[in-house]
């Protein structure tokens, strides 16, 4: 094709004209005009990199599907990936880089509660912006932490009055790994067994990672109780629930009842060691609706991988994206703080149903459920709450919808005494 | 209490199956085989693969992951090993070295998943073996509900101990691994071929990780980490029970597994593992050499 001398002189001058009034764009940082960059910060390597892949895909795969559909405002969302290596000294490094040196105005990541809590005093330091896609244990109260994944009201509050009123069990054997997460979900849940008439008659603990679950499954034979209620984490799960088995243990006499087991899990260890024992979460790959499966479809597509399995934390990891799109549409401006303000009680039809940011303190509302496993290593959402329920991050401590201790002015930390 | 001295029985039997292979290589070689986890890891992936791609049950995997850990045993003796023979720190280095490498390659799928292909049963994710059916649940035995698998892993440990101490003992290969343990120089002035020994040792050695990652996968979760824990505590058995000595190995993880089972029904696990360190340490500071060294001159 011939180059028409006159449309080249225009174009030119075009061109020319767009460089010379551009630095001003240019020169504002990191938001180079037309894109908005983003922290992306998972492990990729180490123990964690099993759950942790998942969650990073996820969260690439929202980021793309936002700009296949045109993006942030017309700008596109650039994601600066980075490894968290498994170990919260590495994530602190790698938060300081992207906040620092990249001057993102907002990072998406951690799995584990020791992750978050080594990355927080960056993003508190520098007035950044973290979303945490996991359930956690609650008991935090950051103005830079966004948190989608349930805290512990949103996993038992529907799950023990469940266990003693329509399983009519009431005797719980309460064991877990031995962190924080297991230790306050059990503090949560004996206040809960209390006021609903049930009793505990044990809280025990094995190493995180531990595999050799001999002795514990055999007290728990010999204990007495009539259900299980299980926050073992990681792959721990998968040896603990084979062990029960093969001692002769069967859930539809003795219910393992757990917070954390899920479609990972069961697909590890093999959807015939967990048939009938029930877990609670606000997302399960099975949940029947048109915009889940479609979701899952993407998924295993994105990945590659036809028989990829979806869960609460992963879900999560998604959704967020596109709850910080809405807040980055919203915000007058991309900084972290007008992000923050403008996620305030912002609303999304995520695969779990309706999810909405708390204005006050930044959890998520989210739909608790129950499911009992499957032979095919799928859950049977056999209850769920009607509607999104409020996130209660102090519930252990006495908080209540009506008496919050997070809210958007901060922990009030003369309630937290009381109790 | 019968329920607990079996459960007690079969950690020690766990243990002495990844021991097994150590108490040679470390034991008869003088190597310290940071790999030796590694090839526990992959006879477990021997198992999930086999499962997967030639529909076969653990039983087909034994030997199956025997010859896989073996040779590529074989292929470390050959390469690395070999070269550090005396060298006992450098043994460490080098072969986690090679422990990280195994690792990684079976987490990116020997480099695969760059290029955007998957290998079921590889990659970075949980594995899952199933166990045939006549393998899950109980029998009762005795009154006392035993769990099968364990009593599974019981009878293979029990049946490779014996099968190694035939080959140490009995054979002219084990003769020549024992000559060459008491001293090498003098057994290749003898007409021992050192190197070729050894290198089947090692082989010996690396194929019984192997075999204990066949039992492993049935009730312990698959995953690319899984044998760096389990190496620890082969180290611990055997140190405690005596460098080079078959015998050694079996009280120690049998003393070290009930141990473990009764203080872990009397209190909990977690005390119990501290018990466990505890009880080792104190028999090397009062049994160095362990609690069946072999006497020399």
């Amino acid at each position: 094709m011939a180059i028409d001398r006159r449309r080249f002189l225009r174009n030119g001058l075009l061109v020319g004209s767009t460089v010379i009034t551009s630095p001003w764009v240019f020169q504002t940082g990191a938001q180079a005009a037309g894109e908005i960059k983003v922290g992306v910060l998972f492990s990729l390597t180490g123990g964690l990199s099993i759950i942790e892949k998942s969650l990073h895909d996820a969260t690439m795969m929202a980021i793309s599907e936002i700009n296949a559909s045109g993006g942030v405002k017309g700008m596109k969302i650039v994601a600066i990936a980075e490894d968290g290596a498994s170990d919260p000294k590495t994530y602190n490094e790698k938060a300081s880089k992207l906040v620092i040196q990249d001057k993102v105005p907002t990072v998406f990541g951690s799995y584990t509660s020791a992750s978050r809590k080594a990355v927080l005093p960056v993003f508190e330091k520098r007035n950044n912006l973290y979303f945490y896609p996991t359930y956690y244990e609650g008991f935090e109260c950051s103005k830079n932490v966004v948190y989608t994944g349930a805290v512990p009201n949103q996993q038992l509050s529907n799950f023990i009055p469940w266990i003693i009123k329509t399983l009519g069990k009431k005797k719980f054997f309460i064991v877990g790994s031995n962190y924080i997460y297991p230790r306050e979900m059990a503090k949560v849940s004996k206040i809960l067994i209390e006021k609903n008439g049930g009793e505990w008659i044990a809280d025990e603990y094995l190493e995180l990672g531990h595999s050799e679950w001999g002795s514990m499954v055999n007290k728990i034979k010999g204990s007495g109780c009539d259900v299980v209620l299980s926050n073992v984490v990681g792959d721990s799960v998968v040896a603990f629930y084979r062990e029960y088995k093969n001692q002769g243990l069967t859930h539809d006499k003795l219910p393992i009842c757990a917070t954390v087991t899920s479609e990972i899990e069961i697909a590890a260890m093999g959807a015939e060691y967990a048939v009938g024992s029930y877990t609670s979460f606000p997302y399960f790959q099975a949940i029947d609706t048109d915009i889940n499966k479609a979701f899952v479809e993407r998924y295993r597509a994105f990945v590659k991988d036809p028989k990829a399995v979806t869960h609460h934390a992963l879900e999560s990891s998604y959704f967020q994206v596109f709850l910080w799109k809405q807040a980055a549409e919203k915000a007058a401006e991309i900084t972290p703080v007008a992000i923050r303000e403008a996620v305030k009680g912002q609303e999304f039809d995520a695969p779990n149903g309706h999810v909405k940011i708390d204005p006050d303190n930044l959890h998520t509302y989210l739909t608790p459920r129950i499911a009992q496993w499957l032979p095919d290593g799928q859950g049977k959402i056999i209850d769920a709450y009607k509607e999104p329920t409020i996130p209660l991050p102090y519930v252990a401590y006495g908080e209540t919808p009506t008496n919050l201790f997070c809210t958007s002015k901060g922990l009030e930390t003369a309630k937290l005494n009381k109790t | 209490m019968l329920e607990v001295l079996f459960i007690g029985l079969s950690l020690g039997s766990i243990l002495l199956l990844v021991a097994l292979g150590l108490a040679i290589t470390y034991g008869a070689m003088g190597v310290i085989n940071m790999a030796h986890g590694e090839m526990v890891m992959i006879g477990a992936y021997v198992t999930v693969l086999s499962g997967i791609w030639l529909g076969t049950n653990i039983f087909v995997a034994i030997p199956l992951a025997f010859i896989v850990t073996a040779l590529l045993g074989l292929l470390i003796e050959r390469v690395v090993v070999r070269r550090l023979y005396g060298r006992l720190l450098d043994t460490l280095l080098a072969t986690w070295g090679i422990a990280i490498l195994i690792q990684q390659a079976v987490r990116l799928e020997f480099g695969l998943s760059f290029f955007g292909i998957h290998i079921q049963g590889l990659g970075p994710g949980l594995q899952n073996v199933s166990v045939p059916e006549y393998l899950q649940g109980t029998i009762s035995i005795g009154g006392a509900d035993i769990n099968r698998y364990r009593l599974f892993i019981i009878v293979v440990t029990a049946i490779l101990a014996l099968a190694t101490w035939f080959i140490i003992y009995r054979t002219i290969m084990g003769t020549q691994v024992r000559a060459i343990i008491r001293n090498p120089k003098m057994a290749a002035a003898c007409g021992i071929d050192v190197t070729r020994v050894n290198a089947l040792t090692f082989a010996l050695g690396s194929g019984l990780a192997g075999v204990a990652g066949v039992m492993m996968s049935g009730f312990k979760t698959v995953f690319p980490d899984m044998g760096t824990p389990m190496v620890v505590d082969g180290f611990l058995v055997v140190v405690m029970g005596g460098v080079g000595s078959l015998l050694g190995s079996v009280f120690s993880a049998g003393i070290l597994g009930e141990i473990n089972g009764l203080v872990a029904a009397a209190t909990n696990d977690i005390l119990a593992r501290a018990v466990v360190f505890g009880v080792v340490i104190a028999i090397i500071i009062l049994k160095p050499k362990g609690l069946f060294a072999l006497k020399g001159r």
